[in-house]
């Protein structure tokens, strides 16, 4: 349905960069996901017609990879790490106190859609620990206050600057980077301006 | 403080990722040098370096791209394992993030030398930021000719894709990760044939991590008696160390390789705070054996790791302190593992699930004197009975704490808690 001519035009620009066009799966079910929310069956469907592969073998793909979501991502994907270096710092403590904080457990969105919690398998912060990111972007040396600082921030409709990056991204503007065709796309909303308000739910930040 | 910044240097200057800084302080003057010389003889400097692989493997880097069979007629390819993510391992993303342009120019160093036209960087996908900073210096280079058509007006052709994974451990290991770049699921491909003659695309490829190929332009630039005059005869050079946990000042350290974990963690990393003693430390990430207090004098270099009876892996060292629980440490590593198994290989796919079932009920105070000797033998049957050695690295932080901390493990039985648990409820 979001999947338009311009999704597609983009998906050609992937294909382009490699010598061998199923190079670009993992770029594309980045680009899907933009548009879509999470991998959908017609992401699936999408990328194996473009690439002559069957949507089982598409599937197969997209099912193997962490950060390819099957059910829609909240606003905001929070991942806290809980391993090693970050567990000895704090790192479960911090997940235990937003998963009180939100109401959800792994990999659960929050009944508005605004939040989704992960517990993160090492981010290669170590130094920083313990971390979390929000969208992909890093809040290094935190603590289960800082946290909930954060997530009642991002619940003001705020972005708070992340350590390492000017502003937490939608989900969907993080997976067209992560597509690498951001460029072609309006670029990263600043962070003095909030677009997000807590209750608008997973459809906001339209990003293609 | 014997720090020695080579990779490092330029992390404290203003803005170093920009390549106006790169150029003023010294930036693709490798690549000029490199381009003069034949691309057999860069082969040469690079193994006389004696330059080993910065991933994990130790592998001689020299060696590695002396292997790609030349005038064979097809593509040659170079892929930068970017994929970092072995706990306690954080020295590749600050690296991309401070100096893009160093691995950069490694990179069409490395392109020139064994024949390839296109290189790629697979670059894990949660390090969105460090995305960021790579394409924006791609794209600088690009503009400036040091990539693109005719590098410099040298005839040489040199494209570079920046490709992000999509969350999944075992794309470190190189040929799940070339199987990823392919488009398939990230699973290790059975060896040999090797990726040297049988990589990306069934072509000749070599893959280095990023810290290896950073290391190529200083080697290039500054000669190899100078890259020998650090570190020891057969690990010579500097390396980025990751410390990290129970330290004063966790950080990356630059310092020559042999440095003792002593001299690392005591007095470069600060010590253990809050008057703690030291318990135990990873010298090379979560899959290398555990190590103790008694091992404080280990040069840390790649024969005097393994001597220890341990691994320089990636020279990340996690510290932790006496507070810690062993058995809590192995538990959450060993769900690591279960989770990070990719699935293909039965003893490392059932093996990390049924350990981590295991240590669970030891760790909760409901083991069996039993669980110890279940655990070492399912240990047994994982190692070297997988495709690669994300399975051995998983038996590792079990064996060795179990080595030297087993009274824990059975405390933990016959008390039926934690005995670290009660001790802080009790004092």
């Amino acid at each position: 349905m979001s999947l338009t001519d311009d999704t597609r035009a983009k998906a050609q620009a992937i294909i382009g960069r490699y010598p061998k066009s199923r190079s670009a799966l993992l770029p594309m079910l980045h680009l899907v996901q933009a548009e879509e929310g999470c991998v959908t069956p017609e992401g699936v469907a999408f990328c194996a017609e473009m690439l002559g592969l069957t949507k089982a073998e598409v599937g197969g793909v997209a099912t193997f990879y962490t950060m390819y979501k099957r059910r829609p991502v909240g606003d905001y994907l929070v991942s806290v790490c809980t391993n090693l270096s970050c567990q000895l710092l704090g790192g479960e403590e911090i997940y235990s106190r937003l998963s009180e904080r939100l109401g959800v457990g792994h990999d659960q969105t929050t009944k508005d859609g605004t939040f989704t919690l992960e517990h993160a398998e090492c981010l290669a912060a170590c130094d920083f620990a313990p971390c979390l990111t929000v969208n992909y972007e890093f809040f290094d040396n935190s603590s289960p206050d800082a946290a909930e600082a954060l997530v009642d921030a991002l619940a003001r409709g705020e972005r708070p600057a992340p350590t390492r990056g000017d502003a937490v991204g939608t989900f969907r503007e993080v997976s067209l980077q992560l597509a690498g065709v951001a460029h072609l796309a309006p670029a990263i909303t600043p962070p003095a301006a909030p677009v997000v308000a807590a209750t608008s739910g997973p459809a906001d930040g339209e990003a293609g | 403080m014997p720090l020695t910044p080579v990779l490092t240097q330029r992390w404290s200057e203003p803005e170093p990722w920009t390549l106006a800084t790169y150029e003023r302080l010294d930036g693709y003057a490798g690549l000029r040098a490199a381009l003069a010389m034949e691309p057999d003889a860069v082969i040469q400097l690079v193994k006389d370096s004696g330059l080993r692989g910065r991933g994990g493997a130790g592998f001689p880097t020299g060696m590695k791209w002396d292997f790609i069979p030349q005038d064979d007629g097809k593509p040659h390819y170079v892929v930068v394992n970017a994929d970092e993510g072995e706990p306690g391992t954080c020295k590749d993303a600050p690296l991309m993030m401070t100096d893009p342009h160093s691995l950069i120019e490694g990179i069409v160093i490395a392109s020139y030398a064994v024949r390839c036209s296109h290189a790629f960087i697979y670059l894990r996908g949660e390090l969105v930021h460090a995305g960021r900073r790579l394409q924006a210096a791609i794209d600088e280079a690009y503009a400036k000719g040091y990539l693109g058509k005719d590098v410099l007006g040298s005839g040489f052709d040199c494209d570079l894709t920046l490709h992000r994974g999509a969350g999944a451990y075992i794309c470190g290991e190189e040929t799940a990760l070339l199987d990823s770049l392919e488009g398939y699921r990230g699973q290790p491909r059975l060896r040999p044939l090797f990726p040297a003659t049988h990589g990306l695309y069934g072509c000749p490829t070599v893959v280095n991590n990023v810290e290896t190929i950073a290391s190529v332009p200083f080697i290039v630039r500054h000669g190899v008696d100078w890259w020998r005059s650090m570190g020891t005869e057969k690990s010579p050079g500097p390396k980025i160390f990751s410390v990290s946990g129970h330290v004063v000042r966790p950080g990356q350290y630059e310092v020559p390789l042999g440095t003792t974990a002593r001299e690392l963690i005591m007095d470069i990393a600060g010590g253990i705070p809050g008057g703690r003693s030291l318990k135990a430390w990873t010298p090379g990430g979560s899959s290398t054996p555990m190590l103790t207090g008694e091992h404080l004098d280990t040069p840390l270099d790649f024969e005097g790791v393994m001597s220890a009876g341990s691994q320089l892996g990636t020279a990340a060292v996690i510290v932790m302190d006496d507070t810690t629980c062993i058995v809590r440490t192995a538990l959450r590593l060993t769900e690591f593992y279960a989770h990070e198994s990719c699935g293909k290989c039965t003893p490392c796919r059932e093996g990390t699930y049924w350990m981590t079932q295991i240590l669970q009920r030891l760790e909760d105070g409901t083991g069996t004197e039993g669980d110890i000797q279940t655990l070492l033998d399912t240990c047994d049957n994982i190692f070297g009975r997988s495709f690669c050695a994300l399975g051995d690295g998983a038996t590792s932080p079990i064996v060795s704490s179990i080595k030297f901390f087993r009274d824990e493990y059975v405390a933990h039985y016959t008390t039926g808690a934690c005995p670290l648990r009660a001790a802080s409820v009790s004092a």
